[in-house]
């Protein structure tokens, strides 16, 4: 068991900037993999986790070189190594399953042959015990019907059974090491925890050691052992994973972990200020000085050095770390919202919404109407109060965008009304309605990257929607540009950046006062955080809630994550293939009874605590359409009663505690089913 | 799928109609008609009223386009003025001496296109693709006139190895052709490849940079397999539509490069039968290129369907 594997020493990998300086963006790193044991590397995005983990395969990417240091191999160094040795112990002892399957299979290729490919080049078998290898790989990542899934290209595959494939392709070798980056990121919730389950039982069946990649602590506490915490290209933090989540003794740590949101826990994630520094620009000092609140003059000046805690079993690179072993406890609290004061007045009514895909026949056209008898997006009825945040939950394929769309008028619906202040209907066609109604109804994007235009600065971003809807112009427009920056927290230079000099958060903080400038009543927020790393989604989510009690703004807010659900939003409507399952308040849609779907997605919600497993209810099948008749949820089920299922659209019951779930089985029984 | 190809076909026939309608009408309303502008200042007399009736000008449009549209369906394309001959006679050793340069480019500078293409982007920014882009942009650039003048001032003039004009019979046996069509096929070799060799460059270089391939690296793939398997049949779908256009260019006539070598080919008999104003083998002609272009670029589609399991699928879902 305490057979070193593989060991990286002092490694640093860099690249050269078009100054012609040296900039390192992995610096000093020294680890070591025991065999059998699961590492799980954590960091936000551009903490050189993944830079890491290629180059302990011995792949630098392109524009990158190692500065110093060596990968050591069984005792020999990959970085060194000819690219003959290399393909001998890529695969064979040292296997990669890639963050995005989709696009690491060749699409050319059938999957039978690319894990042929493995099998030929790793292992001595002939072809009729390839072939029955290959069937017997399908069969342990658990596809369905191996036989003829090995005929299958790429694309015809769902998500999580592309990621299975790249497992059974990484397993063809039966390698000693499995490095594993990102492997669950994009997949949904109840898939992640299926194929993390898968992981874990492979590791376990096998041996096999991990490097587990991920910026999810949710993901890593499920899975690892060891955990290493990068930041800025530097480990900051190593140990056992039930201490490194539980007591972490960085401040870093300590900060991500409050950050995360908790289905455990109401009200907002604390968040950390700032962000992240540039590969380069920390000179002296330590790389997290800005943003740690235990900082001294000291930690300015001097570089902290990994230092080894004996007693912890813990290396950590901070000079104050002492003073967080006492502060442990209030890891588990969260910043309270100010409770709602929602008026009963609705703004928004949603009335026996569709919403249809389907392609106008001509005689459809004109006649303008579609005819599809089973819509992507079937009979909502939401009625949304002034003031309040309403989240729409749901894996993809859900209809929560759609329906966000159809909101916005960008999408047409097929029946049904939107109703908008006193009843009045409004257009689902964005032509026809008036200019204040566009005002009063702004959209945030999931990806500021793609919503903001990059050859505008800030200035111009922000200086539309006040000159279409307020025609403000001169020292007046750029007052309340000013005021709108102030308002999410940017300075006033900031104006003249364009969006490639803003860091993500910052970016999406644009957004955010683009869609305020308008000063909108209802804000729909569609994924507005997922692109962000988790310190800077907390203030983001701040900020929005900060915004709401300022300004008494309602938002929609679109989200696949429960847990971010769960921290900002009043109300919750929970939705399967484009139809409602259970609405209510959120602090009672998180407790039993809850619609047989809700517990699914609940049991599967990584929550960043190694006690806490997800508990997996229902297979990950994906469901292309809605049934025909009967309950949408009635292929996956684990609660299913029988034929009514298949056949009758279960009715709305109202609980005690005023969230209402539609389902056959009596409210009363499913809560006893579900304690 | 059949009906996909199907489908594809009675478009390709009705863009022919549309082709052969305009072509037709175009001719109609030139002021004037065939014989008048053939004819010139002879237009009188006994000469007019026997072309007239060698066209069979004197009856009605409409029934003159549907006897010639059913004509040329049955490959009967007219009279030719300027030849006093059947077009088809015209046409004959034109279309075998267009397909012979034609080919022999294409077997030529395809190969050699997609070959520097990889090459260039496998050693990118290393010394042979500095090289070949070097040359290649440079051959790119220079018009053909100029490339394929200088080609017999040097090939021809100065070192007297090879005719700087072809003259061919027309019962010239494949061998004799092909020695005469050396200088025109490297001066349109030169032009054409390097145009292909630049977009396969780019679009292996794309494929070089994906998921897909960094994975099959670090499965330990050897590197010439991965190039064969992974990289290529990717990298080389999208040429498929550029090497299309690329013959239906070349079949067309390649206009300039038949000028100057004076090669009789197709694109000669464009320029021949405009300058001398007969009217019937411009027609001929015009829908003889269209359904060249057609024809080659609905193969092209077929193949791109076959050959990317991506839209194949998708199409047989529909």
């Amino acid at each position: 068991m305490n057979e070193i594997i593989e060991s990286v020493k002092n490694l640093s990998i860099g690249f050269n900037s078009q100054k012609g300086k040296q900039i390192s963006i992995l610096r000093n790193v020294s680890t070591n993999i025991k065999k059998g044991e699961t590492v799980g590397i954590v960091g936000e995005s551009g903490s050189g986790k993944s830079t890491l983990a290629l180059a302990m395969m011995g792949y630098i990417k392109q524009g990158l070189f190692p500065l110093k240091g060596e990968c050591l191999f069984k005792s020999e160094d990959l970085l060194k190594m000819s690219s003959r040795k290399l393909e001998k112990i890529r695969g064979r002892k040292i296997a990669m399953i890639p963050q995005n399957a989709g696009q690491a299979l060749t699409p050319n290729l059938k999957i039978g042959y690319q894990i042929d490919e493995a099998l030929r080049l790793h292992t001595d078998l002939n072809k009729t015990d390839r072939n029955k290898k290959i069937s017997e790989l399908l069969n342990k990542v658990r596809l369905p019907s191996p036989e003829t899934m090995a005929f299958r290209y790429p694309h015809e595959l769902s998500g999580g059974q592309q990621q299975r494939v790249a497992v059974a392709m990484a397993l063809a070798g039966k390698p000693d090491l499995l490095l594993l980056d990102e492997p669950t990121t994009g997949l949904d919730v109840t898939t992640q925890a299926h194929v993390l389950e898968l992981l874990r039982f492979i590791a376990k069946d096998t041996g096999t050691s991990m490097i587990y990649v991920s910026h999810d602590l949710g993901a890593i506490a499920q899975v690892s052992d060891r955990i290493v915490v990068m930041y800025a290209g530097e480990i900051v933090l190593e140990g056992p994973a039930r201490k490194i989540l539980k007591e972490p003794i960085h401040p870093y740590t300590y900060g991500l972990l409050k950050s995360i949101p908790k289905l455990s826990l109401a009200g907002l994630p604390a968040s950390m200020p700032g962000s992240q520094p540039q590969p380069g620009s920390v000179n002296k000092g330590c790389s997290f000085y800005d943003r740690c609140n235990l900082a001294t003059d000291h930690c300015k000046k001097n570089s902290p050095e990994l230092e080894q805690i004996k007693e912890l079993d813990t290396n950590v690179r901070c000079f104050n770390h002492k003073e967080l072993i006492n502060q442990n406890n209030n890891l588990q609290t969260s910043i309270t919202k100010k409770s709602n004061n929602s008026e009963a007045i609705e703004v928004l009514k949603l009335k026996d919404v569709s919403i249809s895909y389907a392609k106008q026949k001509f005689f459809d056209q004109l006649l303008n109407k579609i005819s599809d008898q089973n819509p992507t997006v079937k009979d909502i009825n939401i009625d949304i109060k002034k003031g309040e945040t309403i989240a729409l939950v749901g894996e993809s394929g859900s209809g929560k965008s759609t329906i966000l769309k159809s909101i916005a008028g960008l999408l047409k619906t097929k029946d049904g009304q939107i109703k908008f202040e006193n009843d009045r209907i409004l257009s689902s066609d964005l032509k026809m309605r008036n200019p204040n109604d566009l005002r009063a109804i702004q959209l945030i994007f999931q990806n500021p990257d793609e919503s903001l235009n990059p050859n505008h600065t800030v200035e111009q971003i922000l200086s539309q929607p006040l000159k279409l809807y307020f025609n403000l112009s001169g020292a007046e427009l750029k007052k309340n540009i000013i005021d709108l920056l102030k308002k999410v927290r940017l300075g006033e230079f900031y104006m003249s950046r364009y969006p490639r000099q803003l860091s993500g958060g910052e970016k999406q903080r644009v957004a955010v006062a683009r869609a305020f400038a308008a000063k909108p009543d209802i804000i729909l927020c569609d994924e507005v955080t997922s692109a962000l790393d988790v310190s800077v989604q907390a203030a983001v989510l701040n900020l929005l809630q900060q915004l709401k009690e300022d300004l008494g703004t309602t938002y929609v807010f679109v989200s696949h994550d429960l847990a971010v659900v769960r921290a900002i939003s009043d109300r919750v409507a929970v939705l399967y293939q484009g139809r409602l399952c259970e609405i209510g308040p959120s602090q009672n849609v998180y407790k039993f009874p809850s619609h047989p779907y809700t517990e699914v997605l609940l049991g599967a919600v990584l929550e960043p605590d190694p006690d806490i497993k997800p508990k997996l209810v229902a297979e990950d099948i994906v469901e292309e359409k809605p049934p025909e008749k009967g309950c949408p949820f009635q292929g996956r089920c684990p609660r299913k009663i029988g034929d009514i299922c298949n056949s009758e659209v279960p009715p709305w019951q109202i609980g005690e505690n005023g969230n209402a779930i539609r389902c056959h089985i009596n409210i009363e029984e499913l809560e006893s089913l579900q304690q | 799928m059949l009906l996909l190809i199907l489908k594809r076909i009675g478009l390709g026939l009705i863009t022919l109609f549309i082709v052969s309608l305009i072509t037709f009408v175009g001719v109609e309303v030139l002021p004037g008609d065939a014989c008048t502008t053939y004819l010139e200042r002879e237009a009188y007399g006994a000469a007019l009223d026997a072309c007239i009736k060698r066209l069979g000008l004197d009856i009605p449009a409409y029934e003159r386009y549907l006897g010639w549209a059913s004509n040329v369906v049955r490959g009967d394309f007219g009279y030719s003025l300027s030849g006093e001959m059947p077009i088809n006679e015209v046409l004959g050793p034109r279309v075998k001496n267009s397909l012979v340069l034609a080919s022999v480019s294409i077997l030529i500078g395809i190969p050699l296109a997609i070959i520097l293409g990889i090459i260039t982007a496998l050693w990118r920014d290393k010394l042979p693709d500095i090289v070949i882009s070097t040359i290649t942009i440079f051959s790119m650039t220079i018009p053909e006139f100029i490339s394929a003048t200088l080609l017999i001032l040097i090939v021809a003039i100065w070192l007297g190895w090879l005719p700087g004009i072809v003259i061919i019979p027309s019962d010239a046996t494949f061998y004799e052709l092909l020695s005469n069509i050396i200088l025109p096929v490297v001066a349109i070799s030169m032009i054409m490849t390097a145009h292909m060799a630049r977009m396969v460059r780019s679009s292996v270089i794309q494929v070089m940079a994906s998921d897909y391939v960094q994975m099959a690296i670090l499965k330990g793939v050897p590197y010439w397999k991965m190039v064969f398997r992974h990289v290529l049949p990717n990298a080389l779908l999208p040429a498929i539509n550029v090497v299309a256009l690329t013959i239906a260019w070349l079949l067309g006539g390649v206009v300039v490069t038949e000028v100057v070598f004076n090669y009789p080919g197709l694109g000669r008999l464009v320029i021949e039968s405009i300058s001398n104003r007969d009217l019937p083998v411009v027609q001929a002609l015009a829908i003889i290129l269209a359904s060249i272009y057609v024809g080659i670029n609905l193969i092209a589609d077929l193949m791109t369907l076959m050959l990317n399991p991506r839209l194949k699928s998708l199409q047989i879902r529909k």
